[in-house]
């Protein structure tokens, strides 16, 4: 299958990933040969297969319901670009 | 001191032939000396290392070290160190110190490891040559005009140029093992959820497991001693109990049973390194071994079921990268929806985006079925195929790679080419089973690996086998420098 | 054209679990922004999620409530969009093998008893809070909410009528109160409730294009949002328009509902399995453990309370749709013996105060026991029920027993018949004109009229004297006046 440019825009919007307008064909080329390649999937049957999404036959373990982590705003905000008054700041949310 | 392994640095540390100070200051200058030549690290932390030899010689003068006290090790960059830059190879986490430990860097700081440093990365594990990270090419100490491989190439080049005895890598689609093969050195991906993978941060989340890379197989069970275990923090670490896997190293290899697969050595092989694979087989014949042809008919699947899983995985972990917590963040954001996209833009390098944009594509409705699904329905087709051949043999046998170390851009521009490099490594993680690569010979004067691969859990047996082939081979013992 | 509305609704209830669905933070309402947020809740990288059993138990718990099948094999989903209250860029939900699977609850609507049926149910993240004050023009980030569990309840579209969405509304809150895995605070957002709306013209069995609505945070507004809604639905179609399937917010303030468009941006959500966690399977031992510990569901207790305490159909089903309440209200019969009583005491007087002071009955000053031994004081005649409501606000206010109070406060009815005669005589010598009045009117109207000698009566009494006793007296005495 092959994409074109306004599918890569749609994908990067999706993504919310900005590109160089200049790179747009390259990335239009090099997404459309990947996805040539993994096309190759199609020509194997695989009808009533079940999917495998973990190698491991493993089930979920349970947590207790108990408190174990404590406060450590003042360290986990170390990292942070923009803090005020314990609040992580972004450019105004619109509802 | 810099020729030898972590086993035999233990023991001078006990014979006290040595201290853990003195060790690590020499490994610290020799990094210092000599690692602008190969960018193999992006963080050294030579105060925190003397601090915590310090702390080892001191127990191990009290006597209340173990078998790691004192040994020095580098983490690859996307474990989490707490205070310490953990950038993944990115300029999204450039400014990026932790607050807190992996599992596996609390384990091997619990164990009185010392850390050396961080090792440089292909961008979020993100490629095979390590060119895609932020921090520079890193460069092949058997010739610096060839890529160490990746992502875990920082490793592999610390490791091959003496800049460490050991080192932690991760492996999604042959990151140990892959620049293992290129580098000369020994590494092993445990079964998936051997290893916590909590701290280390994620790329492909039901391929990624964390593995040891260092100079032999003994000093891999060394450190898979430390690494191994379930993980109260991971649901995906595995309960299977954990072993001593230096126990079993010594095992004959009488009556093993290897599976070599046919589409391995078919036309994907450069045949010079056929002909060095066929040799290393035959050294395990005359150990004991019972060799048998076999079939994996999904080998060359694994490429579009891979490529599609780790990006779909991929898209999906690395959205928390939107410059609002930590991490990188654009100038003057002028909204919301800017702030994602130039920070997100401006942050991940073109493979990253790749693969975001391949990931996203995947799971879009619409596409689900036909990708996705269809590339979970291989992946079950290639577990199958291992589970039948594991039902007559041991051990499955091959190359890692289908040639030695290409050089530095050869393939960066394309995309499709480069992934068709990883054939022999995908389908081991899309199955979830352990596998390793073991220096089996050279071609022009290029390591070439041996690729093992067992049963689910059954690490210690493939740790045995590359024991027992370095006990009589010499191929791990070479070194591209003079120390 | 006459339209018939069809709705259904989606119901979040937050869960009382002590920490987050898959992290060790707490989820106490109210705490300083982001001092419950912990690594995982933040998504740093490497971070991982462990689901928390007491979520999963909470779930079960509710859909045994609701005569549901329960899951044996749920999935963990991943919901993928930006929003800066979303740290992990996605939201962990179930889509496709949720925990509670179909089941149904019982209303009461005009028409009678009516079924609504439970599509599903499943387990889900909260997101955190963006909060709007200035912060020079731009927005904070509070994450202390992000990753409580919700149950996300999905009913068919199987209300007819504002009010009845209303009674679903309302049940589903006494169901999990009841059970206590939800406080239903609804004003700080413990419960939420999204509604879809759409009409068609009576008969027609094809569902018409819905809205939902959004934000509605009371059971009144449920009916409120709906109605407006519905009106504006039928002026726009009889106006030769179309409904818009979009998502609206209710302004309760306006009474309106208004188009959110920002969000719609045509999302595509990529759901895909969660790598990060493993199907949850429970056995039956698992689930019957937990029917063991289901309380008495609201539709038993009211059966019982009708059955065994002859409540009317009302009463009891006020009295049992919330547990707290429920409870209240039989530890008050418990200590007075008298249902009906204690039913009009806790629906009246009890229910004024604690509106009037916006309290929930936990909260109520005047504890179940206190209140039943004011209605015992009633019983046994020691003071009248106007007194007994003096009483209360000395209770409610000050604190203490009903007898320490009528004690303190010389509440005691008078039954001492010398002393209500001579007050009788009093209010008759002083009042010849109504005297006279009854006198002349017909024997069978003087029973009106004795309401006016009744009133002087009491006042003389202080209201203390015993309204029985006084009847008959006063009645004799007027009576003895007219022969």
């Amino acid at each position: 299958m092959s994409i074109d440019r306004s599918d890569v825009e749609r994908i990067a919007h999706l993504a919310r990933l900005e590109l160089n307008e200049q790179d747009i064909p390259a990335y239009t080329e090099n997404l459309s040969s990947i996805l040539n390649l993994i096309d190759e999937m199609q020509q194997i049957d695989t009808d009533g297969v079940e999917p495998l999404a973990h190698p491991l036959d493993a089930v979920q373990r349970l947590r207790a319901d108990e408190v174990t982590e404590l406060n450590q705003r003042d360290k986990l905000q170390a990292v942070a670009p923009a803090v005020e008054e314990g609040l992580f700041l972004v450019p105004k949310v619109i509802e | 001191m810099f020729e030898k392994t972590l086993s035999e640095l233990a023991q001078d540390l006990r014979n006290g032939t040595v201290s853990s100070v003195e060790l690590t200051q020499a490994f610290i200058d020799r990094i210092n000396r000599c690692d602008s030549e190969y960018n193999a690290f992006i963080t050294t932390t030579p105060e925190l290392a003397l601090q915590q030899a310090k702390a080892a010689d001191e127990s191990l003068a009290a006597g209340t070290g173990g078998p790691f006290t004192g040994l020095p090790i580098a983490h690859k960059d996307l474990f989490c160190t707490e205070g310490v830059k953990t950038s993944c190879g990115s300029k999204m986490l450039d400014n990026f110190k932790s607050p807190y430990d992996a599992t596996v860097v609390a384990k091997f700081k619990a164990a009185g490891a010392v850390m050396l440093g961080k090792t440089n990365m292909d961008e979020f594990a993100m490629g095979s040559t390590n060119e895609s990270s932020f921090y520079g090419d890193c460069k092949n100490p058997w010739d610096t005009s060839r890529v160490p491989g990746g992502s875990s190439g920082g490793s592999a080049a610390a490791v091959a140029a003496r800049l460490t005895p050991a080192a932690t890598g991760s492996d999604t689609g042959g990151s140990i093992r892959q620049p293992a093969a290129f580098c000369g050195i020994t590494g092993i991906k445990p079964t998936y959820g051997r290893v916590s993978r909590y701290g280390m941060v994620a790329y492909a989340s039901s391929l990624d497991q964390g593995g040891p890379m260092a100079r032999s197989a003994e000093d891999c069970a060394l450190m898979l001693n430390v690494m191994a275990g379930q993980d109260a923090m991971d649901s995906t670490s595995s309960a299977q109990p954990t072993e001593d896997y230096t126990a079993s190293l010594n095992h004959s290899l009488q009556g093993l049973k290897i599976g070599v697969p046919k589409e391995f050595m078919s036309a994907d092989l450069d045949s010079a390194m056929a002909a060095q694979i066929e040799t290393a087989i035959k050294q395990l014949e005359s150990l004991g071994a019972t060799i048998k042809e076999v079939s994996l008919p999904n080998t060359r699947m694994s490429i579009p079921a891979y490529y599609i899983i780790a990006p779909a995985e991929a898209s999906s972990n690395l959205s928390r990268f939107d410059g609002v917590r930590y991490g990188y963040r654009c100038e003057e954001p002028k909204d919301l929806e800017d702030l994602y996209k130039r920070t997100r833009g401006e942050g991940f390098g073109s493979e990253v985006k790749r693969r975001i944009m391949v990931g996203t594509y995947a799971l879009c409705a619409g596409y689900y079925d036909a990708y996705y699904n269809k590339a979970q329905q291989i992946r079950r087709l290639i577990q199958q195929d291992f589970m039948r051949i594991f039902e007559e043999v041991d051990v499955i046998v091959g190359p890692t790679t289908p040639s030695p170390a290409f050089t530095i851009g050869e393939k960066v521009n394309d995309p499709v080419a480069m992934y068709m490099e990883d054939i022999f490594t995908l389908s081991l993680n899309l199955a979830g089973l352990p596998g390793m690569s073991v220096p089996c010979g050279q071609v022009n004067g290029l390591p070439v690996g041996l690729q093992l691969i067992g049963n689910y859990f059954d690490e210690a047996r493939l740790l045995n086998v590359a024991h027992q082939y370095q006990q009589n081979t010499e191929w791990h013992t070479l070194s591209p420098v003079t120390a | 054209m006459e339209w018939e509305t069809v709705i259904g609704l989606e119901i979040h209830v937050q869960l009382a679990t002590n920490t987050k669905i898959f992290s060790g933070a707490s989820t106490a309402f109210g705490a300083e922004p982001n001092t419950q947020a912990c690594a995982v809740d933040l998504a740093l990288p490497g971070t991982l999620p462990v689901f928390n059993d007491g979520a999963q138990k909470m779930a079960i718990m509710f859909g045994l409530a609701i005569n549901a099948d329960i899951g044996k094999r749920a999935v963990f989903e991943r919901k993928n969009y930006f929003y800066p209250d979303l740290p992990k860029g996605y939201q962990t939900t179930q889509l496709e093998a949720p925990v509670v699977g179909e089941g149904f609850v019982d209303i009461e609507t005009e028409a009678g008893e009516r079924r609504v049926r439970i599509h599903h149910a499943h387990l889900e993240e909260d997101a955190g809070k963006s909060l709007h004050e200035d912060f020079h023009g731009q927005s904070g980030i509070d994450l202390n909410r992000a990753g409580t569990p919700l149950v996300e309840i999905v009913s068919e579209p199987d209300m007819r009528t504002s009010k009845e969405a209303a009674a679903y509304a309302r049940k589903i809150h006494a169901i999990v109160t009841t059970l206590g895995i939800c406080d239903g605070n609804m004003a700080e957002g413990s419960m939420r409730c999204d509604c879809n709306v759409s009409i068609r013209p009576k008969g027609s069995e094809t569902l018409g294009t819905r809205t939902e609505l959004k934000n509605i945070n009371s059971f009144r507004f449920i009916e409120r949002a709906i109605d407006t809604e519905v009106e504006r639905q039928i002026d726009l179609i009889e106006d030769g328009g179309t409904v818009v399937q979009e998502t609206r917010l209710y302004d309760p303030d306006k009474n309106e509902t208004r188009s959110m468009r920002s969000k719609e941006d045509a999302n595509d959500y990529r759901y895909f399995p969660c790598p990060d966690l493993l199907p949850v399977v429970v056995d039956d031992a698992y689930v019957e453990a937990i029917r063991l510990t289901l309380p008495e569901l609201p539709d038993a207790r009211k059966e019982r309370f009708i059955s065994e305490l002859g409540l009317s159909e009302y009463d009891a089903g006020v009295l049992s749709a919330y547990r707290d309440q429920a409870d209240y209200f039989e530890s008050v019969v418990e200590c007075c013996g008298d249902a009906k009583l204690a039913a009009n005491w806790v629906m009246g007087e009890l229910a004024k105060n604690l509106n009037a002071a916006d309290l929930s009955i936990e909260k109520s000053p005047v504890s179940a026991e206190q209140l039943g031994g004011l209605l015992v004081r009633i019983k046994d005649n020691t003071i009248s029920g106007n007194i007994a409501k003096k009483v209360f606000e000395v209770q409610w206010n000050e604190g203490g027993t009903a007898d320490e109070v009528i004690e303190a406060k010389g509440l005691k009815q008078v039954t001492d018949t010398g002393a209500i005669e001579s007050m009788i005589d009093e209010v008759i010598a002083n009042a010849s004109a109504q005297v006279e009045q009854y006198k002349a009117a017909e024997p069978e109207k003087r029973g009106k009229m004795l309401g006016f000698f009744m009133g002087q009566v009491m006042k003389a009494s202080g209201g203390k004297a015993n309204p029985g006793a006084v009847t008959g007296i006063l009645k004799s005495k007027l009576d003895a006046l007219c022969d």
